[in-house]
C-alpha cells in the first residue's frame, strides 16, 4: 500500500520486564490529581478553590491566555489541595474521589451530523480538548488555529511501552467516534498510524487515511509519522492525539459523560505485578505498585521519555505506562574497557551487546560515563529517521539561533523525537531538554 | 575493590564540594574514573543510557594503535641495526626503538596532560579524554631522531593554539596532532625532513641510506624495497608510519567498533588511488613524467604517512566532515590531495599532513553545502495555501 511509511533508521532497545497483557481495574485510587506542568507553556487559573465539590468533567482550571481551553476533573469528589512550587506555580491539583463517580452531563451527540462548531465547544467544555496536541512546539493546541491535518498514532515502538490495539481493544466503537469527531476540526485529512503486522483490529477504522508503519522505534512517533506523511512548513499547525484520549473523546460524544479512562502498564525488570490497569487520567502511582524501594525508579512513562516520581505522586496525565527499573547509583571499575560489561545495551560496538540482537536487557538508571564535549559525529543521525541533521540542530538550539533552527527544522520536531538521541550519545548530553528550550525560545520569539 | 573505592572516598573527601581543594576536583576526579565509572544516574532526559562513553571512545583509538606501536619499536631498531650489523636479533632491535619512542611518548602525555589539568581546573571543566589519543600520535608520526625538547614544544604549541585556545576538546578545528607536526615541520625543517632523519641515529653512523621511498624518488633515484617491505612495513620513515598491513589492522577494528568512519577511510583510498591512477596515465597520453608520477597508485597507499593519516588523523570526528555525504568528499579530497602534494612538492616529498591540514579547515564548508542541501529541499516544500497570517504578523 502506498500509504505505508517505512522507517529504516532507529534503535528498537529491547527490555527485560514487559507488561503482561492481562487487563485488571486497578483498586479505586483514593486521591487523583491533575498537573498542569504536564501541559507545557499552559498557565493555569484556578476556578475552584480548596474544600470545592466536583462532578467528573467539572473544571477545576483554565488557561490564562487561551481562556476557552478547560481543564476538568478526571473523577468526582472534592478538591483537597492546590499544591504549588517556586514562584506559587501550580504544580498539582489533588482531588479526593468518591467511591464512586458521578458525571456531568454533556448531552449526547453524533459528531458527524452536528456542526463542526458544536463539536469543537463540546471537546472545549468537557475538558478532552486537553487531549489536542500541537505540532510545531508540542504544546496544547490552540482552539483558534486551523491546523492541516490531524495525526493519531495508535502504536507504540518505544521500550516496554502499552500495546495500543490491546487497550483499545474494549473500545473501538469509542475510538471510531472519537476519530470522526477529529474530523470534524481540521480541513484536511486525519491520519491513523497501526503498527505493520496485518489483521490488526485497528485497520478497518473509517473515515481515516490510514498509514501501516514498520521499522525500529521511534517509528511510533508521532512526529517521524508526520514528517513522512506530511511534513510540517513554517507557519502550518498539525495537531495530534493519543490513541485512548481519541476513545475518550468519542465516549464523550456516545453518552455525554466525560470518562477519563486511562490504562497504564506497569512495566520493568523491578516491577512485581506486571499487568495492564485500568483506573482514570492522574492515579496515585502507589495505588498501582504499592510501595517500593528507594534502589528503584518509578517512570511515569517509557524509560526514554517519562518522568521521574516518588512514592505516593501521581501518574502524569497522558503515559499509558508506568516503568519501574532500578537505581544505578554504582561504581563499575574499569567501566571504560572496550568488550567488557557486555550486559549493557549499546546502540555502538565498543562492547559486544550488539552480537544478541533478540536480549532483553536488564537496565539501570546509571550515565554510564560522564558528561563531555560533543565530539562522535553520526550517531545522532542514525537514531533520527528524519530528512534533518540533529547534531547541527541541537547545535543551534545551543546557540539560541533563531534563523538556524527554522532552516534546520525545528518545527518539525519535538522532544520525543530526540530521546533516542538521549540515548546513544557517547557525550551524555540532554538532547531532548536542549530541543524543548530550543521550542520554547522559538515559542516566544516566532509564536 | 571495595576496598579501593573505600580509599578512594577517603582520599578525595578534601576535593569534594565545598572542601578546600574544590577547585582542583577535575584533576582527582581524572584518576578516580579512570578506576572507576562514576556512579552518577540519569537526573532528566532519558532514564537510561548507552554503555558507551567517551573514555570507551577513545581508548578504542588507543587500542588500535598498539599493534602499530609495538611493530613501530621493532622497526625503529631494525632499520638502524640493519645498517651497521648482519644479524639482527628480535628483542635486540625491540629494545632498541623502545628506549627511542617510549621517552617520546612519555614526554608527550607529561607535557600534554599537564596542561589539559591546568586548563581544566582553571576552566572549570572535568578532563577531556581527547589527549589520550592525541598523546601518543604525536610521538608516531614524528621522525625517531627528534629531541624530546622539540616534541615538547610541539605538543605546547598544538594544545594550547590547536586546542585550547578554541575552547578545548571538540571546538578546534585543526587535528591537534597534525598540529604537532607541522608546527615541529616548519619551526624545526632540518630535524623534520632530509635524508638522515628516519632511520635512528643515521647522521652519526657512516654509509646508513637513510632516506624514505619517497625522498628516494623525489631525488630520482630507483626504490629498492619491494611492495611487500612496503606493506609490512619494514622501510624506514617517521616513527610509527610504516606499517600498512597493521594500520589496517587497526583500521578494522575502529570500523568494526564503528569507531572511526569507514567513509572516510574509503573515500580517501579512492581519492588517493584516483589521483594515482591519473599521475599513472601520464605516459600512455604522451607526457613524460617522473620516477614520483611513475610510482605505482598501489605503492602510493602503502608508503609514507598516507595509510596511518587516513585512518587514524583524517577520521577525528572533531576536525573532521560531520555530516555523512560531506565525510565521503572530506576523505576523498583528502587523498586526491595527499598524493598531489607528494608528487608536486619539491620541497618535501609528503603531503598527508597538509592535505588533512587542508581538508580540515574545509570541512565546514563542505558540512555547509551538505546541509544547504537539506534546507533547501525543506524551503522547496510551500505549502499551497501560503504561510499562516498570525506568524506572519509575529514575525
Amino acid at each position: 500500500m502506498s500509504n505505508d511509511i517505512r522507517i529504516k533508521r532507529g534503535h528498537t532497545l529491547r527490555l527485560k520486564g514487559e507488561a503482561e497483557k492481562t487487563l485488571i481495574d486497578a483498586p479505586r485510587s483514593r486521591s487523583f490529581a491533575i498537573k498542569p506542568p504536564d501541559f507545557h507553556s499552559i498557565i493555569p487559573k484556578m476556578v475552584l478553590k480548596e474544600g470545592a465539590k466536583v462532578q467528573a468533567g467539572d473544571e477545576l482550571f483554565f488557561s490564562k491566555y487561551t481562556g476557552e481551553v478547560k481543564f476538568t476533573s478526571p473523577v468526582s469528589g472534592t478538591l483537597r489541595e492546590i499544591k504549588r512550587g517556586e514562584k506559587r506555580r501550580i504544580m498539582e491539583v489533588i482531588i479526593d474521589a468518591d467511591p464512586q463517580d458521578t458525571y456531568r452531563e454533556f448531552g449526547a451527540m453524533d459528531p458527524l451530523t452536528a456542526d463542526s462548531v458544536d463539536v469543537k465547544n463540546r471537546i472545549l467544555e468537557s475538558g478532552c480538548w486537553a487531549f489536542v496536541n500541537q505540532r510545531p512546539y508540542d504544546i496544547v493546541a490552540d482552539p483558534k488555529d486551523s491546523p492541516k491535518a490531524i495525526f493519531v498514532s495508535a502504536m507504540n515502538t518505544a521500550p516496554l511501552s502499552a500495546d495500543i490495539e490491546f487497550i483499545l481493544q474494549d473500545r473501538l466503537e469509542a475510538f471510531q467516534v472519537g476519530l470522526n469527531a477529529l474530523t470534524k476540526l481540521t480541513r484536511g485529512k486525519v491520519h491513523l498510524s497501526v503498527a505493520k503486522k496485518g489483521g490488526s483490529s485497528l485497520n478497518g477504522m473509517k473515515n481515516v487515511e490510514l498509514h501501516e508503519v514498520s521499522g525500529p522505534h521511534p517509528a511510533a512517533n508521532v512526529g517521524v509519522q508526520i514528517h513522512h506523511v506530511d511534513p510540517i512548513n513554517m507557519g502550518e499547525r498539525v495537531w495530534t492525539v493519543g490513541p485512548e484520549d481519541v476513545a475518550n473523546i468519542g465516549e464523550l460524544f456516545l453518552t455525554g459523560k466525560f470518562n477519563a479512562v486511562r490504562t497504564i502498564a506497569v512495566a520493568g525488570s523491578s516491577a512485581e505485578n506486571r499487568k495492564y490497569f485500568r483506573t482514570k487520567i492522574g492515579a496515585n502511582v502507589s495505588d498501582l505498585i504499592g510501595t517500593v524501594s528507594d534502589n528503584v525508579r518509578i517512570i511515569s512513562g517509557d524509560v526514554l521519555t517519562g518522568k521521574k516520581l516518588s512514592n505516593g505522586q501521581y501518574v502524569g496525565f497522558f503515559p499509558n505506562v508506568v516503568t519501574l527499573i532500578p537505581e544505578g547509583n554504582k561504581y563499575r571499575m574499569l567501566g571504560w574497557l572496550p568488550f567488557t560489561y557486555n550486559d549493557i545495551p549499546s546502540k555502538s560496538r565498543t562492547n559486544l551487546s550488539w552480537m544478541f540482537p533478540n536480549k532483553r536487557y536488564d537496565v539501570d538508571t546509571n550515565l554510564h560515563g560522564e558528561v563531555r564535549a560533543l565530539v562522535v559525529t553520526g550517531e545522532m543521525e542514525a537514531v533520527v529517521p528524519m530528512d534533518l541533521f540533529p547534531m547541527q540542530l541541537i547545535k543551534a538550539c545551543m546557540a539560541g539561533d533563531i534563523e538556524k533552527m527554522e532552516s534546520l527544522g525545528i518545527y518539525e520536531v519535538a522532544p520525543e523525537d530526540f530521546a533516542l538521541v538521549d540515548y546513544v550519545n557517547t557525550s551524555k548530553i540532554e538532547a531532548q531538554e536542549i530541543i524543548r528550550l530550543g521550542l520554547d525560545l522559538m515559542i516566544t520569539e516566532v509564536g | 575493590m571495595e576496598w579501593i573505592r573505600t580509599k578512594l572516598d577517603k582520599l578525595r573527601e578534601p576535593f569534594n564540594q565545598g572542601k578546600k581543594y574544590e577547585k582542583f576536583a577535575p584533576a582527582i576526579n581524572a584518576f578516580d574514573t579512570l578506576l572507576f565509572t562514576p556512579n552518577h544516574t540519569t537526573s532528566k532526559g532519558a532514564h537510561v543510557r548507552d554503555a558507551v562513553d567517551l573514555k570507551r571512545v577513545m581508548i578504542t583509538v588507543v587500542l588500535a594503535l598498539i599493534p602499530v606501536l609495538l611493530f613501530s619499536m621493532w622497526n625503529i631498531g631494525y632499520q638502524y641495526l640493519s645498517q651497521i650489523q648482519a644479524e639482527v636479533g628480535f628483542w635486540e632491535a625491540f629494545g632498541h626503538g623502545a628506549l627511542k619512542l617510549m621517552p617520546m611518548v612519555a614526554v608527550s602525555y607529561i607535557v600534554g596532560l599537564s596542561i589539559e589539568f591546568a586548563f581544566a581546573i582553571y576552566r572549570g571543566h572535568e578532563i577531556n579524554e581527547g589527549y589520550l589519543v592525541t598523546g601518543l600520535l604525536i610521538p608516531m608520526i614524528m621522525p625517531i631522531d627528534i629531541p624530546l625538547w622539540m616534541v615538547a614544544v610541539s605538543v605546547v604549541f598544538a594544545v594550547l593554539i590547536g586546542k585550547e585556545a578554541f575552547g578545548g576538546t571538540g571546538m578546534n578545528i585543526l587535528n591537534p596532532a597534525l598540529t604537532a607536526r607541522a608546527f615541529a615541520f616548519f619551526a624545526y625543517p632540518t630535524f623534520m625532513s632530509g635524508n638522515t632523519v628516519w632511520v635512528s641515529n643515521a647522521a652519526e653512523v657512516d654509509g646508513v641510506s637513510g632516506e624514505t621511498i619517497l625522498g628516494t624518488l623525489a631525488a630520482g633515484e630507483q626504490v629498492q624495497y619491494s611492495t611487500m617491505d612496503m606493506f609490512l612495513g619494514v622501510i624506514p620513515g617517521s616513527a610509527s608510519e610504516t606499517s600498512a598491513a597493521l594500520i589496517l589492522l587497526g583500521a578494522l577494528l575502529l570500523i568494526f567498533t564503528k569507531v572511526g568512519s569507514w567513509r572516510i577511510m574509503l573515500s580517501s583510498v579512492i581519492g588517493a588511488s584516483v589521483m594515482g591512477l591519473i599521475f599513472n596515465a601520464l605516459p600512455s597520453m604522451g607526457l613524460e613524467g617522473n620516477e614520483l608520477t611513475n610510482f605505482p597508485w598501489y605503492e602510493h597507499l602503502l608508503v609514507g604517512g598516507l595509510a596511518f593519516g587516513i585512518v587514524y588523523m583524517a577520521t577525528d570526528p572533531v576536525s573532521g566532515a560531520q555530516t555523512t555525504r560531506g565525510k565521503w568528499v572530506y576523505g576523498f579530497l583528502i587523498g586526491f590531495f595527499s598524493v598531489m602534494i607528494r608528487v608536486f612538492n619539491p620541497a618535501y616529498p609528503e603531503g598527508v599532513m597538509l592535505a588533512i591540514l587542508l581538508m580540515n579547515v574545509f570541512a565546514p564548508t563542505i558540512d555547509h553545502y551538505v546541509i544547504q542541501g537539506s534546507i533547501k529541499r525543506r524551503n522547496k516544500r510551500k505549502s499551497p495555501e501560503g504561510i499562516n497570517p498570525q506568524v506572519n504578523t509575529a514575525v
